[in-house]
């Protein structure tokens, strides 16, 4: 089991407001920042931004809020946690500050890039940011070589609840990691059921995206959706559903057994290993994402697969395990590239490409269900893809059992 | 200055609409409905108009599966009132909703009068866009439709109105007020609301009711079948390397007579 950075009492994070922080040790906590600009200087984006993270906290400090909520600086916040975990003063700037700032900027602002609303407003109403069809969710179930138990259609109580999550089952790449991880659940011998079209996204990046009453209302769905069923432990796709999960929907008695489909594959690998007939042969380069490695420490359990793989050899990025650099995809990023190409920002997801082509690796490995699209997007656009592919960890597992 | 605001639901096309078994109308099986696009650019004009002018906006609408989350979103987006009217049968045709809201509005209180009763210029499942025209009709007030912007002088009781046609070409018109105004985009995209807020008025305020009165038009046009569009041709990807491919291309066009 990995280390964790956080430390919260969530029940107490989720009563907080800008006006009562220092009512609570997290929020109180704020006020002892000693103003280094480490948060600012790791910031992805923070030499794009009039308030970057320090300027907010003496902002706070002073009681002058308001001037940054006409300003886009939160806009570009992917929330890639790198402000919280180069804190010398462990400071939640992710997890608590950053998303109240932003609910209020999403108050005072009149107009949200037309691309995030757009996805804002799908979520409420499909369950999905991109728009679909709540009633095909499930539809990729007929792709699949092995067979997948819907709950809603077998009641029967299972082991796993696999959370399948919105990239994973609607976008055509991610179902391809869908289908790998049912491959390998039954090759293990998973007693595993998904929920089917019933799912919802679990809105994280509805939060970290300013929503906190979409977040809430996506929580509650699922939460009394959870409360239909008999399962052992939820395991997810979706990194970001893990962080939701994990995090924030415990303030609604959310106490199930949980696990990263990457951790959960990486747990059973003893028994994976035997099953691995065929040889890869490829160099690979992993991306650590920003809410399972940065956020929640597992930075060795993809690895450990990556590296029991045959014929695959594993190597490193220059930025890599706390210091990766985020895809771009968090905070409500995955719909923001419009307005980041208005601005002529260098999107973050070729920055990233750019240092994975420079390994040497032909293959870049990812475990966040946005990267797919993203870093294959990135590799088009810096003229790189027809040198790197980019892969799941679980669709590598998948290729190398036969 | 008073504006009342039509909104209609339409079916949502993110779903894959069925015609029903009695072949001319559509399968309720899966169908979700949702606001009518240019009602909610009318919704977004008449926000625009109150921040401009002051006054109260007044939304109606017909009462349907899901319009509580639609007046709801409407109340946190700052309108005023919002009224539904129950009780009317379904399916009805545009002709019969026009005349429905029309005599709903002087029954219900203080709705009338209003200097602009303004909606969307036409829905999917009204592309010729009657339901505003006749709603002036009913009301006996003058029509503008294809409405991108105006200006109000409340006080010369007129508005000066842009329409625009296709081709990009535009119009100014005065319209003496009362009028009945259709229109095509809001001066600006509809806002978002926080959900939270939405949440939050939801659970401090009130939707007003009012009882449909009963059905006196006799639809004007019937619908005698509905069915989907069938594909008339169909795209042939060509696969191979570019010589072959182009090869192929050059043989296509040969073969039709284009080379």
């Amino acid at each position: 089991m990995a280390e964790t950075t956080t430390g919260l009492d969530q029940n107490s994070c989720d009563q907080m407001t800008l006006e009562t922080l220092r009512e609570f040790p997290e929020g109180r906590n704020i006020w002892t920042c000693i103003q280094c600009g480490l948060c600012t200087g790791t910031c992805p984006y923070g030499e794009h931004m009039d308030y970057p993270p320090r300027r907010i906290i003496g902002l706070l400090r002073e009681g002058m809020l308001e001037e940054i909520y006409n300003s886009e600086s939160m806009l570009y916040c992917v929330a890639c946690y790198a402000c919280k975990a180069k804190c010398p003063r462990s400071i939640d700037l992710t997890g608590i500050l950053l998303p109240l700032v932003k609910e209020q900027v999403l108050i005072h602002r009149p107009e949200l890039p037309a691309e995030l609303q757009k996805a804002l407003e799908n979520m409420l109403r499909y369950g999905n940011p991109m728009g679909e069809s709540p009633r095909k969710r499930a539809l990729w179930v007929k792709t699949s070589e092995v067979p997948i138990r819907i709950l809603s259609e077998d009641r029967r109580p299972t082991d796993v609840l696999w959370f399948v999550e919105c990239y994973t089952a609607f976008y055509p790449r991610g179902q391809d990691n869908c289908r790998a991880t049912a491959k390998i659940f039954n090759r293990l011998g998973t007693d595993f059921a998904i929920l089917g079209n019933e799912e919802k996204c679990a809105g994280e990046c509805g939060r970290l995206s300013w929503e906190s009453g979409l977040f809430s209302t996506l929580m509650e769905y699922n939460m009394q959706l959870f409360a239909k069923y008999k399962f052992n432990r939820i395991v997810t796709s979706c990194t970001h559903a893990y962080d939701a999960f994990k995090y924030r929907y415990p303030v609604l008695g959310f106490d199930y057994e949980l696990e990263h489909t990457t951790t959960y594959f990486a747990r059973h690998l003893d028994k994976l290993k035997p099953l691995m007939t065929k040889k890869l042969n490829y160099t690979v380069t992993y991306h650590d994402s920003c809410c399972l490695s940065r956020h929640n420490g597992y930075y060795d359990e993809p690895r450990a697969i990556l590296e029991s793989l045959p014929g695959v050899k594993l190597v490193e990025m220059t930025h890599n395990r706390i210091n990766s650099i985020c895809c771009g995809g968090g905070g409500g990023g995955m719909w923001l590239d419009t307005y980041y190409k208005t601005k002529d920002f260098e999107r973050l997801s070729e920055r990233r490409v750019k240092e994975a082509l420079a390994t040497g690796a032909d293959v870049l490995a990812v475990s966040c269900a946005y990267e797919i699209s993203r870093f294959e997007d990135a590799l088009k656009v810096v003229g790189g893809d027809k040198k790197m592919i980019v892969r799941d960890i679980t669709e590598l597992l998948a290729e190398a059992i036969e | 200055m008073n504006i009342l605001v039509l909104l209609r639901m339409v079916p949502d096309v993110v779903e894959e609409l069925e015609v029903a078994p009695d072949g001319k109308s559509l399968n309720d099986e899966f169908l979700r409905l949702i606001i009518n696009e240019s009602d909610n650019h009318a919704l977004e004009q008449a926000l625009l108009l109150k921040e401009r002018y002051g006054g109260a906006v007044t939304v109606i609408a017909m009462d349907q599966p899901e319009i509580d989350d639609v007046l709801f979103t409407a109340l946190a987006k700052g309108i005023d009132r919002a009224v539904k009217i129950t009780g009317a049968e379904k399916g009805l045709t545009t002709r019969q909703v026009a005349s429905l809201v029309s005599r709903a509005m002087p029954t219900t209180p203080n709705v009338l009068p209003a200097d602009l009763v303004i909606t969307g210029c036409q829905a999917i499942d009204d592309l010729d866009g009657q339901v505003a025209p006749l709603l002036a009709y009913d009301l006996k007030l003058p029509y503008l439709g294809l409405v991108t912007g105006m200006e109000v002088d409340l006080s010369a009781r007129k508005a000066t109105v842009v329409r625009e046609y296709a081709g990009g070409v535009r119009g100014e018109f005065d319209v003496p007020l009362p009028a009945v105004l259709g229109i095509q985009v809001a001066e600006r995209p509809p806002r978002y609301v926080p959900v939270a807020k939405v949440r939050a008025v939801a659970k401090s305020q009130q939707i007003e009711t009012a009882a449909a009165g009963a059905l006196t038009q006799v639809p004007a046009v019937d619908v005698v079948e509905m069915k989907k569009p069938e594909a008339a041709g169909r795209a042939e990807m060509i696969e191979g390397s570019p010589e072959e491919v182009a090869a192929k291309i050059c043989g296509i066009l040969a073969e039709r007579g284009l080379l």
